[in-house]
């Protein structure tokens, strides 16, 4: 049995992950992934001075790999899936690199997707991460957003977290 | 009792450690926040009241009135921005 979380500084690969996830599991009929990367604001802004050059992930080792097997638990008390994978990159990452990897596994669409988006939410905001970023002006924490808040509160969960 | 608190993002580096052993007699997360932030200095700045500061007791999320007990570990962070 592989481990449902992993945080570590290598990449991943997802193909092999989602792979390893479904196994030899005949009923599973639907598989949902979401992969966060590192975003070049430049990118989007065009602005020099948005610019990510690097982005370094701190984590509070321990509490971040039980903070998300509670996660994991939680969303199978609300859906109807059959196996989770979580896998979170600390360290050093650069524009484009991969961060973070939820994957999960039902019979039908509806319930990965939703356990899916719901192991997201709660991780944005409770799972303790920091990331800052390397920019010209020089490195800089990351503000938490209001919106992650209210992501999560769409499943009836209070959180305070930005 | 003794706790040991540990600091992570933008309050470790401000405070200018991670951990340290600390003797108190808080009884819980907001009375050990109190004391801290009675030290001055850069306590008092991460720490002060009305700042988003997050805390973890024995590596479980907690609120201001979560309880303290001998040996446990309490985490000061700011807000998360993993994922």
């Amino acid at each position: 049995m592989t481990s449902r979380v992993s945080i570590q500084t290598e990449d991943f690969d997802v193909s092999a992950e989602l792979s390893t996830l479904r196994g030899q599991d005949l009923r599973v009929g639907a598989v949902c992934s979401f992969v966060g990367t590192v975003r070049d604001t430049r990118a989007l802004t065009g602005a020099a001075h948005d610019e990510v050059q690097a982005m370094e992930l701190e984590h509070y080792p321990g509490m971040t790999e039980k903070s998300i097997e509670a996660m994991i638990e939680e969303a199978h008390r609300r859906f109807d899936f059959y196996a989770a994978r979580v896998v979170h990159r600390v360290g050093r990452l650069l524009p484009a690199d991969q961060i973070v990897l939820v994957a999960v596994t039902s019979a039908h669409r509806g319930e990965s997707f939703k356990a899916c988006e719901f192991l997201m939410d709660y991780l944005k905001t409770q799972a303790p991460f920091w990331k800052k970023e390397q920019t010209p002006q020089g490195a800089q924490w990351v503000d938490a957003r209001v919106s992650d808040d209210a992501a999560l509160a769409r499943w009836g969960i209070e959180a305070t977290n930005a | 009792m003794k706790v040991q608190v540990r600091y992570f993002a933008s309050l470790r580096e401000s405070i200018g450690h991670a951990s340290e052993g600390v003797h108190t007699e808080s009884l819980d997360v907001a009375a050990l926040r109190a004391e801290l932030i009675a030290r001055g200095g850069a306590y008092a700045q991460c720490l002060a009241l009305g700042r988003p500061v997050r805390v973890a007791v024995n590596q479980v999320m907690a609120q201001e009135h979560t309880a303290l007990t001998a040996e446990c570990e309490v985490g000061f962070f700011p807000p998360v921005t993993g994922g």
